[in-house]
């Protein structure tokens, strides 16, 4: 079968909606059936693989860090780098103007700082593009 | 032909625009092409028997698919689907939109 490649726009910030579980499902995924994978992140997205995430204690129900271990995006998408590191591909790219916008320089490894223009060559040369916007 | 996906994430109850998906995928789908709506995360809501709230594009031929993982988070069995609504693995979503002459709609 002819190699296949999605391309990925996600929008939305870590934390805050069931989109972004719902794109890194979508990732693990195309990967698992050996489809190459491109993500644009952009606006709050490019939050998603920030290097500064910790995970966090939970003194409502009274466990620790280890207890707890709380899940971060940070380690989803590395997780998910390391699985696409050569063939499928995971490809991540963060918006430069974004990132700019909200200091959010200090990424994972594997994650490129890239332009609009990024976006429009993975979709050019993709089998297909989604978008997954804000509400 | 070309293949429409639409990924409705959208509960029913909450957003008025959901009327938005039926009404465009029944349009499209009468214009002969093949069409899914694949429902995730709060859109699985609207997949329960006792709603009724996707009768219209089941009558009209649309593939009616409700993500696994949606329906589990939200206690909702297979049983408690409304007829010609699958249970549906991601992976299904995947195949069907990594295809070529496939348009991919997420809402």
């Amino acid at each position: 079968m002819k190699e296949r490649t999605l391309t990925l726009a996600l929008m939305d910030p870590p934390y805050e909606s069931a989109n972004s579980t719902t794109a890194l499902r979508m990732i693990s995924a195309a990967l698992k059936q050996g489809i190459n994978v491109n993500v644009f992140a952009y606006e709050g997205a490019v939050c998603l693989p920030l290097k500064d995430q910790a995970p966090h204690a939970n003194p409502v129900k009274g466990t620790t860090v280890e207890e707890e271990e709380h899940p971060t995006t940070k380690a989803f998408v590395s997780s998910l780098l390391a699985i696409g590191k050569d063939n499928p591909r995971l490809t991540w790219v963060n918006c430069g103007l974004c990132v700019d916008e909200r200091g959010a320089t200090n990424v994972i490894d594997g994650v490129r700082r890239g332009s609009p223009a990024d976006l429009f060559k993975m979709a050019s040369e993709s089998t297909n593009t989604l978008v997954i916007p804000t509400k | 032909m070309t293949a429409y996906v639409f990924i409705e994430s959208r509960d029913p109850f909450e957003s008025r625009d959901t009327e938005f998906v039926e009404a465009t995928a029944i349009a499209v789908k009468e214009r002969g092409h093949d069409v899914t709506v694949f429902l995730v995360q709060n859109a699985v809501l609207a997949a329960r028997k006792t709603t009724g709230r996707l009768n219209r594009l089941a009558a009209a031929g649309v593939t009616l698919l409700a993500d696994d993982f949606s329906l589990r988070e939200r206690g909702i069995k297979a049983e408690e689907l409304s007829e010609g609504i699958q249970e549906s693995a991601i992976d299904t979503l995947i195949d069907a939109i990594s295809h070529a002459n496939t348009k991919a709609i997420w809402h």
